[in-house]
């Protein structure tokens, strides 16, 4: 019987062979895919070993860290609730990050090839220093005042979004959404708890996660005259120019009436009249008159059409993305140029489509000479020990008027505030001009205001550019609310007294 | 002749030695100190088996000095595993630090302690192995109806994780399976020593190969039906693989017939297979073993992981694994709270992180070890009745190790048999170091003077010469 248990003892070490052979399969070969899987627990757990980066603004903690008793030691805290949630967005546990918090995620984390450095030190000196720091070109002033504003609007209006640009650099000074959401609740570290808030965010009718400043598109009303201006500016027109108007203006079958009956009655107006008391007739037959390719060829000049645009880190072009803007086709079936929707596009009806980033940024490209800084939100990216590792070099994004055509679109800009329907937004101590649009937009619904505009403060610098969209706002003038909210939102953003 | 047992002594006080440095590791990484109390674990590990080693030097004096140190570092090492296990989830629950006794590391030493009491007891009343044959067809009914009694029981007393493998009564739960294994080596030996000569030397040849005769396959076949049967209502392969490989080995070595592997294997496999087929088809009992074949396939698709029942535990396992790499975190650094079930099935995978390739490895190679030398008292014994039963014993725990660790590195489909001496449970670990005092009780035979481990060398008691088998009368053929 002793071949017999002498081959079985062999049996037994074939198979101890094959348990050892597939331990090294797992432990050696496949070690490093197992060890960085989706499914691997311990990857979170080793996201949460150091503190995440700060992420701030005017030197205010906005994304700070807790220190928990859990197995993931750090929880991620968002003091001013959500305020600045549609910016920062918001890193859960498990589900993927949104905003700020995702587009820097490897610098926050510490991941990041320019942290090599600490981490190399971390390995010496068994520190765990955290992730690095990043500071946001966000005014809290403005962004606090445009959210205050917004949500005790005194329409009741209960969609809306503010968006604040430095015309002269692109940093983003404000951008708010509302509703918004509270992050804290998403990035608990009880995962239950957090995927019932987020389902209960999506399931949401208002849709408080959908970021409208940088994400919905919406008819732009009379904001959209400004770029028609440009347009007849740049093709030789002065704001003296007198322009057709009248009462009625009937075009291919589409019937364009002014807002009320006193506008632009007569047969002719000047072009800085037109702006300023927003004549609907005058602008239609200017936008025919002018043709489709120069009104969309501006529009594009200023930045619609853009698919490509985030605002984040100039120098890694990422960060939050921001929808493309469109002047719809205005052709007929046949391609051919369709008079009566270039008539109604050119104020801004039809299929136009704007996002209030994309208004913020016009008034901005007047304000600062006719060229457009590209927008920004990290304004710097500290490291742990608080070292620059990263400064905003601000960037012409593009420059579709000459500094002479936005010369004279800024006069006549302010002519309406001044004098025309923007009044709302004067605010003391500075120059202000802007835009107001009130848009049409589904059969019975209430219109939604708009106001695009910049201010001078006494030293002739354009200190800040601003977009304001109210959705569906009752009671007429809709965009006077918003013309009011952009007042005060420049002046925070300008420092001047609240 | 060298009894050798001062070796055994050193061995194991180096086994011994090796517990609590791992659990003073333990302490350094869970608490970044080491209490002054890390020790006692160990030190009471090492009372219990230096117990043992005594009643060994009296009973079974010329008994293999590496089994009870061997067996000793793996037991020490899972006890103190789990006792890392209590201590960071009193950490994590901010509660005191566990005693030696509570939890389940204190549980598994109180079990270890009964464990070594049945193997001592097992020592001092069985003097002569063969006497063991006396009780073979008692032992034979009790082992099948220890295998038999989950399949019979509802799920609900008898179901864990899709087994059914257990007997639970209230908080406790039983493994008959584990104890069956046992009594079912001694049966088999016991039946295989009386029909060998029938089974070796009637054939026929076909292929060059020699068949049995078809009327002395009955047994075999039964034996076979009855693994199956365990594999489709016990919903376990790696069980039934246990006892059909169990039967086939003994089979193999009472009768030197390599035929008795192929047709072994062959059916076997060949049962698997249709069974396979069989649950892509109809489902019903098949299902389970289906289902548990599609995991094992490939665990890491999506739809097996996040199907209930599906692959989470095996690929959580695998990452534990894997994170551990070659030289793993160092004990009690790692996260075994991933692994699930990592206090039964999945210890292996949760010490893997920790202790890496290399240290499990180690731990192969003790078990191998053990193994071997189990052999090896086969080797050495003198009565067929002995070989078959340290053989059979010592190749069905090498082969539980293969079916458990397989599953869990993802070699072969995963199925729920406890690590011999290492998961929490006192079923397993009772009957298992009763396995090792049946080991050292022939080994003692084997190696010892040839007039010992024979009732003759006990003084006072009644002489009878074991040349001859109890009733065992070798059946001779029949032309």
């Amino acid at each position: 019987m002793n071949a017999p248990l002498r081959r079985a003892g062999v049996v037994i070490l074939v198979l101890f062979g094959l348990l050892f052979a597939n331990l090294n399969w797992v432990q050696a070969y496949k070690a490093d895919d197992y060890r960085t899987s989706d499914y691997n627990r311990r990857v979170v757990v080793a996201q949460y070993e150091r503190p995440r980066g700060v992420i701030e603004a005017d030197g205010k903690g906005l994304a700070e860290n807790k220190a928990t008793d859990d197995t993931l030691k750090y929880l991620r805290v968002y003091p001013k609730n959500e305020i600045y949630a549609p910016v920062i967005g918001y890193r859960p546990v498990s589900l993927g990050a949104t905003g700020i918090e995702n587009s820097e995620n490897d610098f926050l984390s510490g991941e990041s090839d320019t942290l090599f450095a600490d981490r190399v030190k971390d390995m010496f000196t068994g520190n765990n220093t955290g992730g690095g720091n990043v500071v946001l070109s966000l005014s809290t002033k403005a962004q606090e005042t445009a959210w205050k504003e917004l949500t005790n609007n005194e329409r009741g209006v209960t969609k809306g979004a503010a968006v604040a640009i430095d015309p002269r650099t692109g940093a983003i000074q404000a951008m708010v959404s509302m509703p918004s959401y509270n992050p804290n609740p998403l990035v608990s570290h009880d995962e239950k708890a957090a995927a019932a808030a987020y389902n209960k965010l999506v399931k949401d009718d208002s849709q408080p996660l959908l970021n409208r400043a940088t994400q919905e598109t919406l008819p732009p009303g009379s904001t959209f005259k400004v770029i028609d201006s440009a347009a007849a500016l740049s093709s030789g027109y002065t704001p003296e120019t007198e322009i057709p108007a009248g009462s009625t203006y009937k075009e291919s079958g589409a019937v364009i009436h002014n807002a009320e009956d006193e506008v632009c009655p007569g047969s002719q107006v000047t072009l800085k009249e037109a702006l300023t008391e927003s004549c609907n007739t005058g602008f239609a037959k200017l936008g025919v008159k002018l043709g489709r390719d120069k009104i969309v060829g501006m529009a594009k000049a200023f930045g619609f059409e853009d698919e490509k645009l985030t605002i984040g880190n100039l120098k890694e072009n990422r960060g939050l993305p921001v929808a493309a803007s469109r002047t719809g086709a205005i052709a007929n079936p046949d391609g051919s140029v369709d008079k009566g929707a270039l008539a109604q596009s050119s104020i801004g009806q039809r299929d136009v489509r704007m996002t209030p980033v994309q208004g913020a940024l016009m008034a901005a490209t007047v304000a600062n000479g006719g060229k457009q800084m590209r927008p920004y939100l990290v304004q710097k990216l500290l490291g742990p020990d608080r070292r620059t590792i990263y400064s905003a070099d601000p960037a012409t994004l593009r420059t579709p008027i000459s500094e002479s055509v936005a010369s004279d679109l800024k006069g006549m800009m302010i002519s309406v505030v001044e004098n025309g329907t923007g009044k709302k937004a004067k605010i003391s101590g500075f120059d202000v001009g802007g835009k107001t649009g009130t848009a049409q937009n589904a059969v019975g619904a209430d219109p939604h205001g708009w106001f695009i505009g910049f201010a001078f403060n006494s030293k002739g610098e354009p200190v800040s550019a601003v977009c304001v969209m109210l959705e569906n706002v009752p009671g007429g003038h809709a965009s006077a609310e918003a013309a009011r909210i952009a007042g005060l939102i420049m002046k925070a953003a300008a420092g001047g007294g609240d | 002749m060298k009894t050798h047992r001062n070796a055994e002594l050193g061995l194991l006080a180096f086994s011994m030695t090796l517990v609590a440095i791992y659990a003073a590791t333990v302490e350094a990484n869970q608490f970044d100190t080491i209490h002054s109390t890390f020790w006692i674990p160990a030190a009471l590990l090492a009372a219990l088996f230096l117990g043992l080693h005594f009643v060994v030097r009296f009973t079974a004096p010329y008994a293999d000095p590496v089994l009870i140190p061997a067996v000793a570092l793996i037991n020490g090492l899972g006890v103190s595993f789990l006792r890392r296990l209590d201590i960071a989830r009193a950490i994590s629950n901010k509660e005191p630090i566990p005693g030696v006794f509570a939890g389940t590391g204190g549980r598994q030493l109180a079990w270890t302690l009964a464990a070594l009491i049945l193997a001592a007891i097992l020592l001092l009343v069985v003097r002569d192995h063969k006497v063991v044959s006396r009780y073979a067809y008692t032992l034979g009914l009790v082992g099948i109806v220890l295998v038999m009694i989950p399949a019979v029981l509802p799920s609900s007393l008898s179901e864990v994780n899709g087994a059914k493998l257990w007997i639970k009564l209230g908080a406790f739960s039983i493994q008959p399976g584990e104890f069956a294994k046992l009594a079912l080596v001694s049966f088999f030996a016991y039946y295989l020593v009386r029909k060998r000569e029938v089974l070796s030397l009637a054939s026929r040849r076909f292929l060059g190969i020699d068949f049995p005769r078809g009327r002395d396959l009955g047994p075999v076949v039964t034996v076979w039906l009855l693994s199956l049967l365990v594999l489709v209502f016990e919903k376990d392969l790696g069980t039934a693989l246990l006892y059909f490989g169990l039967f086939v080995v003994t089979l193999y070595v009472a009768t030197e017939r390599a035929s008795w592997l192929i047709i072994g294997l062959l059916l076997f496999f060949g049962g698997v297979y249709t069974a396979y087929l069989l649950g892509a088809s109809v489902g019903g009992p098949f299902a389970n073993f289906y289902d548990r074949a599609t995991i094992w396939l490939d665990p890491f698709a999506q739809a097996n992981y996040d199907k209930a029942g599906g692959s989470y535990q095996l690929v959580q396992g695998l990452l534990a694994l894997g994170t551990g790499g070659l030289f793993g975190s160092g004990p009690g650094a790692g996260s075994p709270g991933f692994v699930p079930e990592v206090r039964t099935d999945f210890i292996f995978a949760g010490m893997g992180e920790e202790i890496g390739l290399f240290g499990l490895a180690a731990l192969l190679v003790c078990y191998l070890l053990i193994v071997e030398r189990g052999l090896r008292a086969a080797l050495g014994v003198r009565d067929s009745f002995g070989k078959l039963v340290a053989g059979g014993l010592a190749f069905t725990l090498g082969l539980q190790v293969f079916v458990i660790l397989g599953g869990i590195t993802g070699l072969i489909p995963l199925t729920g048999q406890t690590t011999p001496f290492l998961s929490a449970g006192g079923s397993s670990l009772m009957a298992n170091w009763l396995l090792i005092a049946m080991l050292l009780r022939i080994s003692n035979a084997a190696r010892g003077p040839a007039n010992s481990g024979g009732s003759s060398d006990r003084p006072g008691g009644p002489k009878k010469a074991p040349t001859q088998l109890h009733g065992a009368m070798t059946e001779v053929i029949k032309p």
